[in-house]
C-alpha cells in the first residue's frame, strides 16, 4: 500500500463538470479522447481484435445509455463515465508500487507506466470503473485529463483543454479548477446543483455532474392548457369569421 | 519543473504536430471544418476548426474517428476487374490505363448509340453539380444522387412552399427561439449544429419538444417527448392548425403580406381553370381589394386584399382566396384533436396544449431586434419583430409515402404563425430563399447520340409539360423520375434503378455506373432481391444488367457486384468543393462554401473519383471537358476544374475570392489563386450579410439586392410564400382529363387524389395495402449519432460503440406478446422476414419496433472477419422492405408526388423464434472474398502517431 496524504485546502483540483441536461449520448467525447490519447501520454490505447468478432479496446471515457423509471415517468439517460480524479483515490492508496499517483500540482490522478506491474488492484478498488487495462502493455491506463494537452505550450492557449471538452458538440463538458470556488466550473456547480457520484463512499470525486434541468411543462407561463375557441366553426361557415378583416399588403 | 517527491517527471508539452492543415470532414454529410495535425506524415489528431461556421470547433464521434477511417484496412488499393461471378468478390488488379481504356470503350459505344443506356447514379456524393454536369455532357438523363431515398419529400415540400427547407436550406434561430418543435430527426444529420443549438436553447430556458416514435439522443434531452405513431405526423400538425384557426390566433398581417393567402382560386369544378389562380392579362394572380371593391393584382403593394369570401369574376367565375379554402379545410371536425388523437397515439389534451404553447410562444413571448429594415416595397420597419417558434424535421416526416404533404402541412403551420425567417423562428440558410415557382426544369426530353442534354438532369417541374414521359405517358428515365409515378421527383429515384434496369422497364440499359452508393445492401429496399437482380442472367448467359462500373474508396457490399472498380481516395487525400451550386455550407448569416484539400498523399494506386470523371470526360471528348483541340480542358484535375470551370459567366463551383484579384464574392471571373485563398482561410468562405438583411429575407430589400449581387437569385423581387401550391393542381387537372398531356389510366386516380394543393393526410400506402391485423406494428430505423450509414463498421473505434443492433420493442408491448429481453424474433412483413434479438425499452411508441440503421454487414465485406458481430448479431430491416407495394402492379413504395422511398411505412408482426432458431441474425448471405491487394485486417491495433512507424 502507498501512503497518501489528501491535498490541503486551497490546492488546485482540476476536473470535469458534465451536464446531463444536454448530453445527448453522441460519444464525441469518448472518441475524441481516444484519438488524442492513443498518441498521447499513455500511448497507445490498444484495440484488440479491432476488425473481428469481439473487438475491445482501451477507452478513457465511455458513454452509457440507459432508461430510468418506467412508463410515463421513464427517461433516457446518457451518462459519460471517466476517472473522477478523486481527492482520496482508492486506486492510489491500494497501488503496491506507487505507480498510481495523484499530482500534487493539480490533483490529476495518473499511472506511471514504468512502475505499474499490471496487478489490477486499482481497478478492483475504483468503485467508478474508471481504470482500463492494456493487455498488450500489461499496464493500467486511465484518463489523464489530457495532461499532455492542457499545459502543452506547442498548442494555442485556447486549445489547452481536455479533448473531450473541446470536442463536445452539446457543450455538456466543462473543465476547470474545482478547488477554486470562483472558477467558472465551481460557479456552474453551485448554480445548477452539481453532484458528486456516490459521495457516501468517501473518495471525494472532483468531477461533478449537473442534473437535468426541470422539464418545462408549459411554455414559460404554464397557463397554456388549451386555446379558447374564438368561434364555433360548426355553427358558422369558417370563412365568414375573416370576411370583414381589412388587411394591407 | 521538477516534480514533487515521488512523482515521475512527465512531458507536459510534447511535440504534437509538424504541421496542421485544415480541410472539411466527410465522416457524414454535415461538412464540418476540421484541423488535421500531422506528425512525420501521419495523422496525429483531428479536431474541429473553431473558426468554421458549421461546427465552430466541436467535432462528433464520427469526425473524431477520422484516423481510423483514413487507415481502414477495407480501403481499396488498385483498379479491379471482376474475374469470378458477380457477387463473389473475385477480382484481378489492373492498371489505371487498362481500367480507363475499358470504361472509355464501354461508355463511348453507349454515347454513340443511345446515351440513355448509361445509368449514372452517385449516392452520397457531395459533388453533384459536377457529376450531374458530367451526365448532362455525356447526354444521359439517367442521373441522380441519393436524395430520392433520403429526404426529397422534405426538400421538395419546402422548396415548393417557402423556397427553402429544413436542414440543408434552413435552420432554427437558436439564439432567439423560445420554443422548438422537432419532428423525426436522423441523429447523424446536421448533428453538430443541432447539438450546439439545443445546448444554447436549453441554457436560455426555451422549451424543446421532440416528436418521434423513439426516445433516443435529442428526444432524451427534450422537455417533452411525444412518442407519435409513425406516419401520422401530418394529422398531428393539421390538428394543431385546426386549434389555432379555431382560436383565431394566427398572423393575418403576415399572411396577407408575405404569402399567397389572399390570392383568388377559381372554384369551377369541371373547368380547366378549377383550382388555379385567377390572373390578370399580364399573368399576375388576383386578389379582391376590399376597399376598392375590385379584383387587383395580388402582387401590388398597398392593396387591401380580402382573405375570405367568395367573388364572381367575369373571366374566371366563382373564386375564393386561398385562406378561405384553408380555413374551411382544417376547421373541419375531421382535424379536431379528438378526431386524430387515437390514430396519432397522442392524447387530444396534449395536442391542444401544444397548440396553445405554440401560440403563446409565437405571440406573447416577445422577441424584437432593434434593427430597422426595409421591405421590398421600400417601407421602413423600425424593428425586427419575432415569432420565436422554430420547427425542424427530417427523415421521420420525409420517409413516408405521405411525407411530402406532411412536410407541407408543417410549412403551412409555420406560415399561419408568421414564423418564417423572423427572430426566433426557422430561418433560411443562404443561398435560400429561392423564388417559387422557379428553378430549372429537368432536362432530357430529347436524347440523341453524341449530344449533351439541353440542361441539367434534375430540376423542378411545374406542370405536366415538364415531365419526362413519352406520348403514351410512359417514363423516359430509367428510375421513372419525373414520370406520372412521381412527377416532382426532384432528386431522382435511385432506389428503383436496379429493379427497373433488371426488368427492362421502361427499357434495358447497358451500363450502370455508380459512385459511393451501397446499393446491394443498406441503401437498397429489398436487399436480397437486389442482389439477385444484380446477378441475374438472360437466356444467353449474359447478365441482365450487362455492365456495372463502381467507384468507392472502401470494400463495401456493392463492390462485389461490379465488373470494373475504380478505387477512390479517402476524404483526407483529395480536393473537393462544397459548392453553392449543390449543397453548400451557408447559414442564416450568409452564404458560404468550402473545399477539401489533400492533407496526406495516397499510399495506394487510387485516384479521386472526380479526377477520374474528368479524365473519362476528356477521353470521351465530352463538350466542356476538352478544349478546341480536343485536349483535356482541366489537365490539373479536379482542383483545376474547381478554380476554373464557369457554369454561367462569373459563376463557378466556388463563390469566394472570385475575380482576377479575388475581390468579387459570389460572381466574378475565375481566379487562379482562389484555392490558395481558401486554404489560407481554413478551407471555407463565408460572406456575412448586413445586419438589416438577416431576417424577412423573402421580402427584405437589403437581402434581395445583396442576393442578386452575389448571384444567388436573378431579380430582387419578393419571394411569396405558398400556402397553396398551384403546380400541384395543374397535375391534378390533367388527371381529371384537362390538357394534352395525360397520365396513363392506371395512375389517373392516384394523381387526382394526392396532388392536393393544400396539405392533406392519407394513410401510408403500405399500411393501407396490407391486412393491418396481420401486420399490426410499425418498424422504423433510427440513425445512431456515432455511425453514418454503412461506412463506419470498418472503423475500429466506431464499431466498438455500435457493433451489433437489437430490435427495440416497447416493454409493455413485449410483455403482451410474451417477448422478453434477449429473446429472438422474426420480424415478418408482407415482403420478407428478418431475424433479430430483442431489447425491451420504455421510450418507444407501443405500436412501433425499431433498430439502428445499417449496422448489419455482409460477411466478408468491409474487410471484417467473416464472423464479425455485425454479421451474426447485426441485421438490416431492408430485407423486410419492398421497393414495390404489395400486388402485381409494380407500384413504387414511395411518395406519389416526389417518389421518396417510403422506408418508414413498413408494417410487420413479430414471431418468436423456435428454440433451434436462436443465436444468429438472418438473412445472412454468403461470405464475399477479400479482393486482391487487400491485406487481412490487423489482429491488434496500436495506433500511435507520436512514435516513428
Amino acid at each position: 500500500m502507498t501512503s497518501y496524504t489528501p491535498p490541503a485546502e486551497g490546492t488546485r483540483k482540476l476536473g470535469l463538470v458534465i451536464d446531463l441536461d444536454t448530453c445527448v449520448g453522441c460519444h464525441a467525447c469518448a472518441v475524441n479522447c481516444k484519438e488524442w490519447n492513443t498518441s498521447g501520454h499513455s500511448a497507445p490505447l490498444t484495440d484488440l481484435a479491432p476488425y473481428s468478432r469481439d473487438a475491445s479496446g482501451v477507452w478513457f471515457n465511455r458513454v452509457h445509455a440507459f432508461e430510468a423509471g418506467s412508463g410515463e415517468d421513464s427517461r433516457t439517460v446518457h451518462f459519460p463515465r471517466s476517472c473522477l480524479h478523486c481527492e482520496e483515490p482508492a486506486c492510489v492508496s491500494v497501488c503496491p508500487t506507487g505507480a498510481s499517483y495523484k499530482r500534487a500540482e493539480d490533483g490529476i490522478v495518473l499511472v506511471n507506466a514504468d512502475t505499474c506491474i499490471g496487478c489490477k488492484l486499482c481497478s478492483w478498488a475504483c468503485p467508478y470503473g474508471a481504470r482500463e487495462f492494456d493487455e498488450e502493455d500489461g499496464v493500467m491506463k486511465k484518463c489523464t485529463l489530457c495532461v499532455d494537452k492542457i499545459y502543452n505550450e506547442n498548442l494555442p492557449e485556447e486549445d489547452r483543454v481536455p479533448a473531450c471538452v473541446s470536442t463536445c458538440p452539446a457543450n455538456a463538458r466543462h473543465f476547470g479548477d474545482l478547488g477554486d470556488p470562483d472558477s467558472s466550473v465551481s460557479r456552474m456547480v453551485a448554480e445548477r446543483g452539481g453532484v458528486e457520484l456516490m459521495p457516501e463512499l468517501g473518495y471525494k470525486p472532483v468531477n461533478r455532474y449537473l442534473p437535468p434541468r426541470p422539464k418545462k411543462t408549459g411554455c414559460g407561463s404554464g397557463k397554456s392548457a388549451a386555446l379558447e375557441p374564438a368561434f364555433d366553426p360548426a355553427a358558422m361557415h369558417p370563412a365568414l369569421r375573416w370576411l370583414d378583416r381589412i388587411l394591407t399588403r | 519543473m521538477t516534480p514533487p517527491d515521488g512523482e515521475p517527471a512527465i512531458d507536459l508539452s510534447p511535440r504534437v504536430a509538424d504541421e496542421v492543415k485544415t480541410t472539411t470532414c466527410y465522416m457524414c454529410a454535415c461538412r464540418c471544418g476540421i484541423k488535421v495535425h500531422l506528425r512525420d506524415g501521419r495523422i496525429r489528431y483531428i479536431e474541429g476548426n473553431k473558426r468554421h461556421p458549421v461546427n465552430r470547433g466541436v467535432l462528433c464521434a464520427k469526425g473524431s474517428a477520422g484516423i481510423m477511417q483514413h487507415n481502414s484496412p477495407a480501403r481499396l488499393t488498385a483498379p479491379l476487374l471482376r474475374v469470378g461471378e458477380r457477387g463473389a468478390g473475385e477480382f484481378k488488379e489492373i492498371s489505371w490505363d487498362e481500367a480507363l481504356a475499358l470504361a472509355t470503350t464501354w461508355l463511348g459505344d453507349i454515347r454513340a448509340s443511345d446515351p440513355r443506356k448509361l445509368a449514372f447514379f452517385t449516392g452520397r456524393d457531395q459533388s453533384q453539380s459536377f457529376t450531374g454536369w458530367w451526365a448532362a455532357q455525356f447526354g444521359t438523363p439517367n442521373f441522380a444522387a441519393h436524395g430520392g431515398f433520403c429526404s426529397v419529400n422534405m426538400a421538395a415540400a419546402g422548396l415548393y412552399s417557402i423556397g427553402g427547407s429544413f436542414w440543408e436550406f434552413g435552420e432554427p434561430d437558436w439564439e432567439h427561439a423560445r420554443y422548438l418543435l422537432m419532428f423525426g430527426v436522423a441523429e447523424d444529420h446536421d448533428s453538430n449544429p443541432i447539438k450546439i443549438g439545443l445546448s444554447k436553447l436549453k441554457a436560455r430556458g426555451a422549451k424543446f419538444v421532440s416528436v418521434n416514435p423513439v426516445r433516443t439522443g435529442y428526444s432524451a434531452v427534450a422537455d417533452e417527448w411525444i412518442g407519435i405513431r409513425p406516419g401520422t405526423d401530418g394529422l398531428l400538425v393539421m390538428a394543431l392548425i385546426h386549434e389555432i384557426l379555431k382560436a383565431d390566433r394566427i398572423d393575418l398581417d403576415f399572411l396577407a403580406r408575405y404569402t399567397n393567402a389572399t390570392w383568388l382560386v377559381v372554384q369551377e369544378p369541371g373547368s380547366a381553370n378549377d383550382g388555379l389562380f385567377a390572373r390578370d392579362p399580364a399573368g399576375r394572380p388576383l386578389a379582391w381589394d376590399a376597399v376598392r371593391g375590385e379584383a387587383v393584382s395580388a402582387l401590388e403593394t398597398g392593396i387591401n386584399p380580402r382573405i375570405a369570401g367568395e367573388v364572381d369574376l367575369p373571366d374566371w367565375g366563382r373564386c375564393v382566396p386561398v385562406f378561405h379554402l384553408l380555413a374551411n379545410r382544417y376547421l373541419d371536425a375531421a382535424y379536431a384533436p379528438d378526431a386524430v388523437a387515437e390514430r396519432c397515439g397522442v392524447s387530444a389534451t396534449t395536442i391542444r396544449r401544444i397548440a396553445a404553447e405554440l401560440v403563446e410562444a409565437a405571440f406573447e413571448q416577445k422577441v424584437e431586434i432593434d434593427q430597422p429594415w426595409t421591405d421590398w416595397a421600400g417601407r421602413r420597419h423600425e424593428k425586427m419583430v419575432g415569432r420565436p417558434v422554430s420547427f425542424h424535421a427530417m427523415r421521420g416526416v420525409s420517409a413516408h409515402s405521405n411525407g411530402f404533404q406532411t412536410c407541407r402541412a408543417l410549412h403551412v403551420l409555420q406560415m399561419l404563425l408568421g414564423a418564417v425567417d423572423r427572430p426566433g423562428s426557422w430561418r433560411y440558410k443562404a443561398p435560400y430563399p429561392k423564388p417559387m415557382p422557379g428553378g430549372p426544369k429537368p432536362a432530357g426530353k430529347t436524347v440523341a447520340p453524341n449530344t449533351p442534354l439541353g440542361g441539367m438532369p434534375l430540376g423542378f417541374p411545374l406542370s405536366p409539360e415538364d415531365l419526362l414521359v413519352d406520348q403514351a405517358g410512359k417514363a423516359t428515365r430509367i428510375d421513372k423520375a419525373y414520370s406520372w409515378e412521381a412527377p416532382l421527383s426532384a432528386h431522382g429515384m435511385m432506389h428503383l434503378v436496379i429493379a427497373n434496369a433488371h426488368a427492362g422497364d421502361p427499357y434495358p440499359i447497358d451500363t450502370l455506373f455508380m459512385f459511393m452508393a451501397n446499393m446491394s445492401w443498406n441503401s437498397a429496399m429489398n436487399s436480397a432481391g437486389t442482389m439477385r437482380m444484380l446477378t441475374d442472367k438472360t437466356e444467353d448467359g449474359g447478365y441482365r444488367i450487362p455492365r456495372i462500373i463502381y467507384s468507392d474508396a472502401y470494400y463495401s457490399e456493392m463492390v462485389a457486384y461490379a465488373d470494373l472498380i475504380l478505387p477512390d481516395t479517402t476524404y483526407l487525400e483529395r480536393w473537393d468543393c462544397i459548392s453553392l451550386l449543390d449543397r453548400p455550407i451557408g447559414s442564416a448569416e450568409g452564404p458560404g462554401d468550402a473545399i477539401r484539400q489533400p492533407v496526406v498523399k495516397p499510399d495506394r494506386d487510387v485516384r479521386p473519383f472526380q479526377d477520374v470523371l474528368l479524365d473519362l470526360g476528356a477521353r470521351l471528348g465530352l463538350p466542356g471537358f476538352v478544349d478546341g483541340e480536343g485536349r483535356p480542358k482541366f489537365p490539373g484535375g479536379y482542383s483545376d476544374y474547381i478554380a476554373n470551370h464557369e457554369r454561367r459567366p462569373g459563376i463557378g463551383p466556388l463563390a469566394g475570392w472570385r475575380g482576377a484579384d479575388g475581390a468579387s464574392p459570389g460572381k466574378g471571373a475565375a481566379n487562379p489563386d482562389q484555392l490558395k485563398h481558401y486554404v489560407e482561410n481554413g478551407c471555407f468562405w463565408r460572406h456575412h450579410l448586413p445586419e438589416e438583411a438577416l431576417y424577412f429575407k423573402y421580402a427584405n430589400r437589403a437581402y434581395l439586392e445583396e442576393a442578386v449581387k452575389l448571384g444567388l437569385i436573378d431579380k430582387p423581387d419578393p419571394i411569396i410564400l405558398q400556402l397553396y401550391v398551384e403546380p400541384l393542381q395543374r397535375f391534378r387537372l390533367a388527371a381529371q382529363g384537362h390538357g394534352l398531356i395525360q397520365p396513363p389510366e392506371n395512375l389517373r386516380e392516384r394523381v387526382a387524389t394526392y396532388f392536393d394543393p393544400l396539405p392533406t393526410w392519407y394513410m401510408p400506402f403500405e399500411e393501407a395495402a396490407v391486412d393491418r391485423e396481420h401486420y399490426p406494428m410499425h418498424a422504423v430505423t433510427q440513425r445512431p449519432m456515432a455511425m453514418y450509414h454503412a461506412w463506419h463498421s470498418q472503423n475500429a473505434w466506431l464499431r466498438q460503440i455500435h457493433g451489433e443492433n437489437r430490435l427495440f420493442v416497447n416493454r409493455a408491448t413485449g410483455q403482451s406478446l410474451d417477448i422478453s429481453d434477449d429473446d429472438w424474433v422474426w420480424i415478418v412483413s408482407h415482403h420478407g422476414r428478418v431475424k433479430a434479438q430483442v431489447r425491451l425499452m420504455e421510450g418507444c411508441n407501443p405500436d412501433t419496433v425499431w433498430t439502428w440503421n445499417a449496422i448489419g454487414k455482409r460477411s466478408g465485406a468491409w474487410n471484417l472477419d467473416a464472423d464479425a458481430r455485425e454479421t451474426t448479431h447485426g441485421f438490416l430491416l431492408n430485407h423486410a422492405i419492398s421497393e414495390f407495394l404489395p400486388g402485381p402492379a409494380r407500384a413504387p413504395n414511395a411518395d406519389p408526388i416526389t417518389g421518396q422511398a417510403a422506408w418508414y411505412d413498413l408494417r410487420i408482426r413479430l414471431e418468436k423464434c423456435a428454440p433451434e432458431e436462436v443465436g444468429e441474425t438472418s438473412p445472412r448471405p454468403s461470405t464475399v472474398l477479400r479482393p486482391p491487394g487487400m491485406d487481412r485486417a490487423p489482429r491488434i491495433l496500436r495506433y500511435d502517431a507520436s512514435k516513428p512507424r
